[in-house]
């Protein structure tokens, strides 16, 4: 069964809060996780490997350094999906 | 140019008698035990024959945050509880940190994080590892988050002695300030492995008491029927400061750190030399360091954890190093109400010690029914007893697997 995008998001934001602090309002498409969040790589790789997991999919560290934003990683999930 | 004094300024704990120190110290005084028997299925499930350890009285879950609990092992969460209680304590010095240090031990190390992660990975393969690993399980990770935490830059170490990691980590930093390398070191030692593998381990190796119907009476040093140490958890953290420091900011002087001792056996792996060689020598050379002469040590916290040899040969290598003077001191084995902190409990013992000058009053040992007709000093038995007046030593003994022996001398500021 697929996820939606708005699952996703809701679960990526979830993720996010749980290994930075920030309220899960805050993690919306639009923010970039270096910049916004001030997620370091090692943070990054820890909500790769959590999303990969509640997502049953895939994300390739060659992928990772592309989603820029959350939107990115949301729209990666949903294509990784199908 | 003589070497800096070194104050006790602060102090910090968690653990099995109470989630600081103020609850902890009065929990001691009181004769309570922090030992209980376990809520989970573990002696079903592993059949291990122990079925109770002291765990830390207050979760990390209730004064921590979400994220700083996911980052930490619980080793490095009870360490920077008590960090935190002890840096507010010291009254948040301020201090360049370039002379700031800290060196924080745990003698067994992220084992829950270990252990957790190779379950993950034999249960759903490599990509489910978690990135955050290796900095929760390495042995000097408290040290690194208690750095992290400062911005200490003095240097941040983990000395690892087994069962006297906390004491020598306390050590090690008085060292740091008297050859000047910082002029502030927060020291201390911390432990988290009530895990059914360790439980069984040292269950396996004989040394955990197994009074299972009497969790609270298992812990009794000196007593009779003793029969091995019971598995304990927490940390303790203090912040040493130079004498000229601490006067300079007008802090509260709690004691003094006075002298350092430190020998090995160069014996066995895990039973201590049996004519307390290495003990005397640790013990001797922190009173030389100290200037301390013998009659004027008022107490001593034993390392004394409830096992059948191991109390007498610290009892009579308490003897030899004080002679007649033995007399005049007061005994107390506090592993008796916290159980064995393992890396913590030098450094929680340190702060008793600290405690018993400052306040003139030796905690109890409990558990004791029937002493040891060998043990020749005079033990605190049941309820506190207070010191004397005047200017004040005492000794804090802490030993390990290993071989390791540390004594730190303390003083009455």
């Amino acid at each position: 069964m697929a996820y939606s995008e708005q699952e996703i998001l809701a679960g990526l934001a979830e993720i996010v809060s749980e290994e930075t602090g920030l309220p899960t309002d805050s993690v919306s498409p639009e923010k970039s996780f270096t910049d916004d969040l001030d997620i370091d790589s090692l943070s990054m790789m820890t909500i790769v490997t959590l999303a990969e997991e509640k997502f049953s999919v895939r994300i390739p560290d060659d992928e990772v350094k592309n989603l820029t934003t959350v939107g990115d990683a949301v729209a990666y999930i949903v294509g990784a999906q199908s | 140019m003589t070497a800096p004094e070194v104050v006790i300024t602060g102090l910090g704990a968690t653990t099995p008698l109470g989630g600081d120190v103020r609850s902890t110290w009065a929990a001691a005084l009181a004769g309570e035990s922090g030992a209980r028997t376990l809520d989970n299925d573990w002696a079903e499930t592993y059949d291990i024959p122990v079925t109770f350890a002291a765990r830390v009285r207050v979760d990390p879950a209730e004064v921590l945050s979400r994220p700083e609990l996911k980052r930490m092992d619980p080793s490095a969460q009870y360490a920077i509880v008590a960090l935190r209680e002890a840096w507010a304590d010291a009254g948040a010095p301020e201090v360049d940190p370039v002379r700031l240090g800290a060196v924080v031990s745990s003698g067994i190390g992220g084992i829950w994080t270990t252990l957790d992660a190779w379950d993950t990975l034999r249960e759903k393969g490599a990509r489910r590892v978690l990135p955050m690993t290796v900095p929760m399980l390495m042995p000097n990770s408290p040290a690194a988050y208690v750095e992290l935490e400062l911005g200490a830059q003095a240097g941040a170490h983990a000395l690892v002695s087994a069962c006297a990691s906390g004491a020598e980590a306390i050590g090690y930093a008085a060292d740091m300030i008297r050859t000047g390398r910082a002029d502030v070191v927060v020291a201390g030692g911390t432990e988290a492995a009530i895990h059914p593998m360790p439980l069984a381990a040292f269950a396996a190796s004989r040394t955990l008491s197994t009074r299972n119907d009497d969790p609270a009476g298992a812990s009794r040093p000196y007593d009779v029927e003793r029969d091995g140490f019971v598995l304990g958890e927490g940390a303790g953290i203090v912040v040493l400061e130079s004498a000229e420091h601490a006067r300079a900011r007008g802090a509260r002087v709690y004691a003094r750190l006075a002298g350092v001792g430190l020998s090995a056996d160069g014996y066995h792996i895990t039973s201590p030399e049996p004519e307390g060689r290495g003990q005397v020598a640790a013990m001797r050379a922190a009173l030389a360091d100290a200037g301390v002469a013998p009659d004027d040590v008022a107490h001593v916290n034993a390392h004394a954890t409830s096992t059948v040899v191991g109390d007498l040969i610290e009892a009579r290598s308490v003897r030899a190093v004080l002679g007649d003077a033995a007399d005049g001191v007061a005994l107390s084995a506090t592993k008796s109400m916290t159980g064995h902190l393992l890396g913590g409990a030098g450094a929680v013992e340190t702060i008793f010690t600290v405690l018993a000058l400052h306040e003139r009053t030796a905690p109890p040992t409990i558990n004791v029914s029937r002493p040891d007709p060998e043990l020749a000093l005079d033990l605190v038995r049941d309820t506190p007893r207070p010191l004397r007046d005047g200017q004040l030593a005492a000794i804090n003994n802490s030993f390990g697997f290993g071989g390791h022996n540390v004594a730190l001398v303390l003083s009455t500021a």
